[in-house]
């Protein structure tokens, strides 16, 4: 019990080390496509604690989401951008002061919202049983999450074929393209 | 694994359980992460050379040792003594890395691979799932290896190969969507024990998709567009030589094995077999066997499709990827939900007969509407080369 304790504190200590540096990382390194990289090892450290937390589900949803679609799509984008091969980058612009308000200010709620809630704490036993909590989480999602279930695939489906009009060239469209479409 | 620890404990009376488990599966992932690779990789190219050469009228490997069939090692041998080459402008430590991780990405796919009865590195209850998710691993991989590289072919090799794992992902997931439905759980081994009948005779279109889109997700030919050599040299592992390129070598191998053994646990029901099972010894020998044949016999569809089919062009790829496989799936996963959920059936076995008229109604359906779309396309095509209107 012991040792498995000790485990668990070791891991969070990595895990913690993973996250937080990886962060830090991301705001100080020079170089975009690096940033992008130690994104993703922060990802994964966050990725750690559910696992940690006997939460596979959401282990695995953040790695499938955070790691296989977000992070894919950052990396995609900033290999599109100018000056990616160059080491140096500007960090910061006019804005700066802005932003660091918002960080600030988003700091100042984080904290007080740690401090003021009263955190819930399962008893072990009810979080030993995974498989009935994957299952209550279909149920809830199809039962009193209904609507804000069906809300969030509007929204991304609004999302998609937005993007799709956004990305579809009006006019210089080759003939052939439309025959491809039965238009 | 459970019996073994049980055996461990009685055997070893001062092994507690915790330390029993722990050794046990630390040596399972020992034998993952060291031997299978190994074993694999000699192994399947043996046969995927063989096979290959035996589709094309040739002999294949037979110098070294009887058949030939020590080559593997030779092979081996040969890459781990060559130079390692390094660009000079390559950014060293994403550079090193990618290999790295491209492997680590395959091997993490063993871990919820149910290989026998009850033997499993880790029964996930989102075991498919995981194995989804590190598949996004293998991109990461590849888009290091193609940017650290600092050549311009291996880069537009890491955008194909991240377009192409994009685009085929989805497919794959809904050919697992359609499982998971019928199985009714996203745990491997649930979804062993739900196959009384292996889905790939009710679930036909599925387990098609699915390969289909398992052999594009391994980038091997007639989705082989990443390392099209005559377009852009090797893709992103252009720059890579000697034990780095092995790594990535061995990666693709035991993706190709984690593939085949997916689909093996999805479609034709994994370990199961006469007289496999988790009580005794030979049992859980035999559902080995089971599995390394029905995975073998996975292997060999794939290579024999490279042996047979030649290379496919990036846009029909990717047409084919969205405007096919993901409309024929989202077709089938409704069609799919509606046969598991007709009054009359229940859970008799009418059900297996429901999912089978299911996915055969789907299927003609889909080839009925794409043969019209493409006759249609074809005369506009033809009456604009004609200059008629």
């Amino acid at each position: 019990m012991i040792i498995e304790h000790a485990v668990q504190i070791f891991a969070f200590v990595i895990l913690t080390l993973m996250t937080l540096g990886g962060g830090l990382a991301v705001v100080t390194s020079r170089n975009l496509f690096h940033a992008a990289l130690f994104l993703i090892l922060s990802l994964a450290g966050a990725m750690g604690y559910y696992v940690l937390l006997d939460a596979g589900f959401l282990a695995v949803v953040q790695l499938l989401i955070y790691i296989g679609a977000i992070s894919i799509l950052i990396l995609f984008s900033i290999m599109l951008t100018r000056g990616l091969m160059m080491p140096g980058q500007v960090q910061r612009n006019e804005q700066w002061w802005i932003a660091a308000l918002v960080v600030f200010l988003t700091f100042v709620v984080l904290v007080v919202t740690m401090w003021q809630t009263v955190w819930p704490i399962a008893d072990t036993e009810a979080l030993r049983a995974p498989n009935i909590a994957i299952a209550q989480l279909g149920a809830a999602l199809v039962g009193p999450y209904a609507i804000p279930f069906e809300v969030i695939s509007a929204l991304l489906l609004v999302a998609l074929v937005g993007a799709i009009v956004l990305a579809r060239e009006e006019g210089n469209q080759p003939a052939r393209a439309d025959a491809e479409t039965g238009e | 694994m459970e019996a073994l620890i049980d055996w461990l404990v009685t055997t070893f009376p001062p092994l507690s359980e915790g330390l029993a488990r722990f050794i046990v599966y630390v040596l399972y992932s020992a034998i993952l992460a060291f031997v299978a690779p190994v074993i694999i990789v000699v192994a399947y190219t043996y046969m995927e050379r063989k096979v290959l050469a035996r589709i094309q009228d040739r002999i294949g490997p037979n110098r070294a040792g009887p058949l030939g069939i020590f080559q593997g090692f030779a092979d081996a041998i040969k890459m781990l003594t060559k130079e390692d080459v390094t660009p000079v402008c390559a950014d060293r430590v994403v550079f090193n890395l990618a290999p790295i991780l491209a492997t680590i990405a395959a091997i993490l796919v063993f871990a919820v691979l149910p290989v026998a009865p009850g033997v499993i590195g880790a029964d996930l209850q989102a075991g498919i799932l995981y194995v989804v998710a590190v598949g996004a691993l293998s991109e990461v991989a590849a888009l290091m290896a193609g940017w650290s590289s600092r050549n311009k072919f291996a880069l537009l090799g890491a955008y194909r190969a991240v377009a192409q794992l994009i685009a085929y992902e989805i497919p794959i997931v809904l050919a697992i969507l359609v499982v998971v439905m019928v199985a009714g759980s996203m745990q491997m081994s649930a979804i062993v024990a739900a196959q009384d009948v292996p889905f790939v005779l009710v679930l036909p279109v599925a387990f098609l998709i699915f390969l289909v889109a398992s052999i594009a997700e391994i980038g091997r030919s007639p989705f082989d567009l990443l390392e099209a050599e005559s377009e852009i040299v090797a893709g992103f592992h252009t720059e890579y030589s000697g034990m780095k390129f092995a790594f990535f070598f061995i990666g693709e191998y035991m993706h190709l094995f984690a593939s085949a053994g997916i689909a093996t646990t999805l479609f034709l029901g994994g370990w199961r077999g006469p007289f496999a099972g988790p009580d005794s010894w030979l049992g859980v020998l035999l559902g080995f066997i089971y599995f390394v044949i029905k995975t073998t016999a996975v292997i060999w569809v794939m290579m024999w499709v490279r042996g047979t089919l030649f290379r496919i062009r990036i846009d029909h790829l990717l047409d084919f990827a969205w405007k096919f496989l993901v409309p024929l799936g989202l077709i089938l996963v409704v069609t799919v939900a509606v046969a598991l959920k007709l009054p009359v059936i229940g859970t008799s076995g009418l059900r297996w007969v429901a999912l089978l008229v299911a996915n055969v109604v789907t299927a003609l359906l889909m080839m009925l509407s794409v043969s019209i779309l493409a006759r249609r396309s074809r005369s506009a095509a033809l009456r604009e080369v004609a200059g008629v209107e």
